[in-house]
């Protein structure tokens, strides 16, 4: 597997009495972007440090482009980390901060100059070449802490929440030119993240971990619209869910028979590969895929429910609202802003919800 | 609201140099004493070589304290300011416990194990590692060590309290970009800590330059810094205005080399910026 970066196997994390990696095995091709997307406490941050050299791991091995990284200290890494906090030299200007790396490697002068130069304008800095990093905005800061990994030309780099110390409006634009630098320079990117949406945006594939287990790899796309469980159902995008059996599974399709629901027909999903009938499922379907339309009286063809809108919302571009289904099943739709901010059903009315079989996805309940 | 403060000053600080200063140009009465007629004279008896010698010796014992307490401070500051909260607290009583003792008593202490006859000499010998006992105390090499005993902790108190406040993803940073030990402690840890390094060594060095009761006890006869001149002066030889000429003096170096050191340092910290 010669286009293989980082390959982890069975890595294990503990803290005290608490597992932060539990048996964690990924492969992260060369050139990819790979993101670690969980909450807080999925062990994430643990998985990023061990392989950048500031944890140990207890069990378990961590290859680089094929070398083992195991008795390899941080600073002998072909790595480099990009903190939360940035953590730039205070007392250094950025040229100063962009060239360390390079003077410790003891890089021939001439080199450093025309790297750091490079690099400083590949981030879009060159101007500022000779500030302080107190004089420098978040944004710039980010993009110094980037600089001073790039410019060491590593196998992987690090990023450790690149974008949480930013506000919304600049997270946005550098979610963009962090993706387009990483496709400019051809190198590895490991990041770190809570954020969903950063994760989806900025990937090529990503790994969802809870408690430390990963609970699915994937791409973004694979991810939202095919979770493998209600974890990452939820997780990733909101997931409308209803709970039931299996009944007449055939050729990958069968009816989902609710608990406490009475629907106007048998729910059609399909059906993945070893599940049978009479097995006990999840189905959860995206807002998104929801057409929501006024009145009681059923279409014919896909899936429908009857509901009572609870609540509605309007941000704008689209009308947000929870639906309630029966006694206390409640569905979040997003119904787009047809025109001049008409409200498209109003609250307390009662309505149908329609989907498409192939947009509800059955997960397993174990 | 300044009010308070500049009578503090006045009255614990401005006063007592002011007498200082009005005795050092009086002349000594013949049995001690102070005779107010003006004269230069006790300044120029300083000139005599022989105090410059003195001057100059105990200006280097007390660069060797301060070099010394650095290069040991700097270690046990880093390590302490790495431990977790409640161990750090503990370290630093420990490090305070002594100055709760008298510093007489603790000085003694030192000849206790110093002497001919002492606890050093006693266990070097009974190990068979030396045939006949050391001289060890009465020298300024054991004055070095009183010093450096004694104002260690002046040291590690401000060390620590810079090296406590630098962030430790800088640390990380600097390892994660190839330094070894040696260019993180020269290219981040000591840029960093430089006021806490300013302050410990001014607070080591001013005081080990004035002392007199360390040299006194532990260097004897052979070691005389400027401290037991002026004590001598004032308590033996009762020549209080040669006395206070001398502490002046002193006290004119002292602050002076302080002042440059920091004026050539300010314009460099300016620069910086918000930093």
């Amino acid at each position: 597997m010669n286009d293989l970066s980082i390959d982890i196997r069975a890595l294990v994390k503990r803290h005290g009495e608490t597992v932060a990696v539990d048996h964690v095995s990924l492969q992260i091709r060369r050139g990819e972007f790979f993101s670690l997307l969980g909450p807080s406490g999925a062990g994430k941050t643990s998985l990023l440090r061990m392989l950048a050299g500031f944890e140990t791991p207890d069990a378990g091995e961590i290859h680089i482009d094929g070398r083992s990284m195991a008795d390899v200290p941080p600073n002998r890494r072909p790595v480099n980390l990009v903190f939360q906090s940035y953590a730039l030299f205070p007392h250094m200007t950025v040229a100063g901060n962009v060239a360390f790396g390079l003077e410790m490697q003891r890089v021939p002068r001439g080199e450093i100059a025309g790297r750091v130069e490079a690099t400083l304008e590949l981030v879009r800095l060159s101007d500022k070449r000779d500030r302080m990093p107190g004089q420098l905005s978040g944004g710039e800061q980010q993009r110094v802490a980037l600089a001073r990994a790039l410019v060491n030309r590593p196998a992987v780099v690090l990023l450790d929440e690149p974008l949480a110390a930013l506000d919304q409006q600049l997270r946005q634009q550098m979610q963009s030119e962090l993706k387009s630098i990483q496709v400019q320079v051809g190198i590895t990117f490991v990041c770190v993240t809570h954020h969903q949406e950063e994760a989806l945006a900025l990937s090529d594939r990503l790994a969802v971990m809870r408690q430390g287990r990963v609970m699915q790899v994937g791409r973004p796309e694979d991810l939202y619209e095919r979770p493998e469980n209600l974890f990452v159902a939820r997780f990733v995008g909101a997931s409308n869910e209803i709970e039931g059996v299996l009944a007449s599974v055939e050729a990958g399709t069968g009816d989902l028979l609710p608990q406490g629901l009475a629907p106007m027909r048998g729910i059609r999903v399909s059906v993945p590969a070893g599940l049978q009938s009479g097995a006990p499922v999840v189905m959860t379907v995206r807002p998104e895929r929801i057409r929501v339309t006024p009145g009681q009286g059923a279409e014919a063809g896909g899936n429908c429910l009857h509901g009572v809108v609870e609540t509605m919302r309007y941000i704008g571009s689209e009308w947000q609202g929870v639906v309630r289904i029966g006694e206390s099943v409640r569905w979040t739709i997003h119904a787009p802003n047809a025109g001049s901010g008409n409200r498209p059903v109003a609250v307390g009315a009662p309505v149908l919800l329609h989907w498409s079989p192939d947009d509800g996805v059955v997960i397993p309940l174990i | 609201m300044l009010a308070p403060g500049l009578l503090w000053t006045a009255l614990f600080c401005l006063l007592p140099i002011l007498v200082v200063l009005a005795v050092s140009f009086a002349t000594r009465g013949t049995y001690g004493g102070v005779l107010w007629e003006f004269s230069l004279e006790n300044y120029r008896d300083l000139l005599h070589p022989l105090y410059g010698r003195i001057l100059g010796q105990s200006v280097l014992l007390a660069a060797m304290t301060t070099g010394l307490c650095l290069v040991m401070g700097f270690p046990l500051a880093y390590y302490i300011a790495r431990l977790p909260p409640r161990r750090q607290a503990l370290w630093l009583v420990l490090i305070m416990i002594p100055f709760w003792t008298n510093f007489l008593v603790r000085t003694y202490a030192w000849i206790f194990i110093l002497r001919t006859e002492g606890l050093l000499n006693t266990l070097l010998l009974q190990l068979h590692l030396i045939q006949a006992p050391l001289d060890l105390l009465y020298s300024n090499e054991a004055v070095l060590l009183g010093l450096v005993y004694g104002y260690l902790p002046f040291m590690v108190l401000p060390l620590y309290a810079a090296i406590e406040r630098i962030d430790p993803a800088l640390i990380e940073a600097a390892w994660d970009l190839y330094a070894d030990r040696w260019s993180l402690f020269r290219l981040v840890l000591v840029p960093l800590t430089k006021p806490g390094i300013i302050a410990g060594c001014v607070l080591v060095f001013i005081p080990s330059l004035g002392a007199f009761l360390t040299p006194d006890l532990l260097g004897g006869a052979r070691s005389m810094m400027v401290g037991n001149l002026i004590q001598h002066e004032y308590l033996v030889a009762r020549d209080w205005p040669l006395g206070s000429a001398l502490s002046l003096v002193m006290m004119l170096i002292v602050t002076g080399s302080i002042v440059w050191y920091l004026r050539a340092q300010a314009p460099r910290d300016g620069e910086r910026g918000a930093g």
